[in-house]
């Protein structure tokens, strides 16, 4: 049986935290009625002209910074042509062959505590297109007609494009969380796929170890989450591996990623209209940035991930590599930092419940930490309760998942020896059942596709529940009532 | 380089241009005479000459980030063949 290794390439789109559009003044507000940020020139009506926004231009020159890129002097707008019912200008203006930034790279930290250099081709500024609602079928396929809202169409975006450095699902999945982490610190964007904020493309191929050239690359889309970026890749190198071993060959092509089938699906016909016939937009000249604006920009950068593990590996003699970890979602290092003004004792005491314990949690439950109970001084005080020997840190360990779930404080829990979990199936089949009927909007969107709301379901039964219901129960159980 | 019938065809196609054979042989030729003339100045050595990415010497002009109203957005949505409450609508895609 032939090894073979896996070549991964990403593609990220941003949204770009500004107040209004990339090429006309309409505002970028999510969540509003459909059409109502609109204007001749977002529409693409005729004679109207794109005038460029100085500040996704900043904000695009930062993330460069952050990403160690190159910031090009002069960049150039083209325009990318295709037919799609959410592009009325049946262009979208790009970037092609000078991008605002380009060659940079991030480290990312391997589980095994070394860290791995993954180089970033480009970045370059786009507008996003508009969104399509399908009638009449769940998606796109059988759908008899189609609702267009072009609140989103020219939004700002910067697509970062990755070198094939990625060698496995998982490590593109520690890449994806790295620029979610740079993207947050720079405060560029707020990088939440739920809202469609972050979005990720994957060129995936397989090649038997120790070959040079590279395999035939598939493109993978329609990932809506970064847990379905991981699922997606594994079953795409698996389909290849499938491929190769039954003599065929695998074809170049976009296919697209079924959550609910566990499985990737050829795009038929996507194959010509990679033919863009990229050229230079006429109607924008192109971008000049000097030094004195890359200057500015770089004195109101605010702290960025590598600066604070430089940081805390000098103020507490942490670890690179658990410094790292820590600094990867920036509410968990600003958790650290508020804890570590509270906590006498060995601040790696905080870094180690922090990065197993509560990271752990966060990572079963596919929670974010602000989505849980637990803060900072009721961190640290269950930490003195160890200290002073009144729990042991196997107790401890116990308790801090009902600190995450309830909000508790330590000392009560003890006192109290432990709060009442909802197990009752019956129980919470019921809560469920009236939060999916009290909710028809969010269901009609989760059965449409929209698969990432399964959290918000969970996080308004533990909101009903006060925390209290458990948290395997929950997913099994609405896994089993969504379906 | 000399373009084809099939190249013609191909590029009509992406232009969603519903073209007859007459019509594919006419412009294959007329395609023909652009490239032949874009070629005349394959002859002038430009090793050294940056690539002209507008006729306009300039930079872009730039907009401060505001958000401001467009006034008439029910005028754009009438000039939709079909719209639905606020939204456009669309026949069938695939």
């Amino acid at each position: 049986m032939t090894e073979y290794e896996t070549i991964i390439g990403l593609e990220i789109h941003t949204h770009l935290k500004t107040k209004s559009k990339m090429f006309c003044a309409c505002s970028t507000e999510f969540g509003q009625p459909p059409n109502s940020n609109i204007c001749p020139v977002c529409t693409g009506q005729p004679g109207a002209l794109p005038v460029l926004n100085k500040e996704a231009v900043s904000l695009a020159i930062r993330c460069g910074l952050a990403l160690n890129c190159t910031i090009n002097k002069k960049s150039v707008f083209a325009r990318k042509n295709y037919f799609y019912p959410d592009l009325p200008k049946a262009y979208q203006i790009s970037q092609f062959d000078l991008p605002i930034t380009q060659a940079g790279f991030v480290q990312l930290p391997l589980p095994d505590g070394t860290e791995k250099r993954v180089g970033i081709t480009r970045a370059h500024l786009e507008e996003d297109a508009g969104k399509l609602v399908h009638q009449g079928a769940e998606g796109i396929e059988g759908a008899t007609a189609s609702h267009v809202d072009f609140n989103r169409s020219s939004v700002p975006l910067l697509e970062i494009v990755s070198e094939p450095d990625l060698r496995s699902a998982e490590e593109a999945r520690a890449y994806l969380d790295k620029i979610k982490s740079i993207l947050q610190y720079a405060e560029v964007s707020e990088a939440n796929m739920e809202e469609g904020k972050l979005r990720c493309d994957a060129n995936v191929s397989i090649r038997p170890v120790g070959q040079k050239e590279f395999g035939v690359k598939v493109e993978i889309k329609n990932m809506n989450s970064f847990r379905a970026v991981e699922r997606a890749i594994k079953i795409e190198v698996e389909r290849q591996k499938q491929v190769l071993a039954a003599g065929q060959k695998v074809v170049q092509e976009t296919r697209s990623y079924d959550e609910a089938a566990g499985r990737t699906v050829s795009m038929r016909g996507k194959e010509e209209s990679h033919d863009y016939r990229y050229f230079p937009e006429p109607d924008l000249l192109p971008l000049l940035i000097d030094d004195a604006w890359v200057a500015q920009v770089k004195q109101d950068l605010p702290e960025l991930a590598e600066q604070r593990v430089k940081r805390y590996q000098e103020a507490y003699g942490i670890s690179a590599y658990d410094a790292r970890v820590l600094t990867l979602d920036k509410a968990v290092a600003d958790f650290f930092d508020a804890a570590a003004r509270l906590y006498g004792g060995d601040k790696k005491t905080i870094v180690n419940w922090l990065t197993t314990d509560v990271l752990g949690y966060l990572k079963n439950e596919n929670l974010e930490l602000g989505q849980t109970k637990l803060t900072p001084p009721q961190l640290v005080e269950m930490l003195g309760l160890i200290d002073n020997q009144t729990i042991s840190g196997k107790i401890a360990k116990d308790l801090l998942v009902k600190i995450l779930q309830t909000g508790a404080s330590a000392q009560k829990l003890v006192e109290q020896g432990g709060l009442r979990q909802i197990t009752d199936e019956g129980e919470l089949q019921k809560i469920i059942q009236e939060i999916l009927a009290a909710h028809p909007k969010q269901l009609e969107q989760y059965r449409s596709g929209k698969t990432a709301l399964k959290g918000y379901f969970v996080g308004e039964t533990m909101r009903r529940t006060k925390g209290q219901a458990s948290p395997p129960l929950v997913n099994q159980l609405l896994d089993r009532l969504l379906a | 380089m000399a373009i084809n019938i099939a190249d013609a065809r191909h590029v009509a196609d992406l232009a969603r241009l519903d073209l007859t054979e007459q019509e594919l042989a006419t412009y294959t030729e007329q395609l023909n005479q652009i490239l032949d003339y874009a070629q005349e100045l394959e002859q002038v050595n430009t090793d050294k000459v940056e690539p002209t990415y507008h006729s306009v010497a300039a930079g872009t002009a730039l907009r401060e980030d505001k958000a401001v109203d467009f006034p008439n957005q029910a005028g754009i949505l009438r000039n939709g063949p079909e719209v639905s409450g606020t939204s456009f609508v669309v026949p069938r895609i695939l």
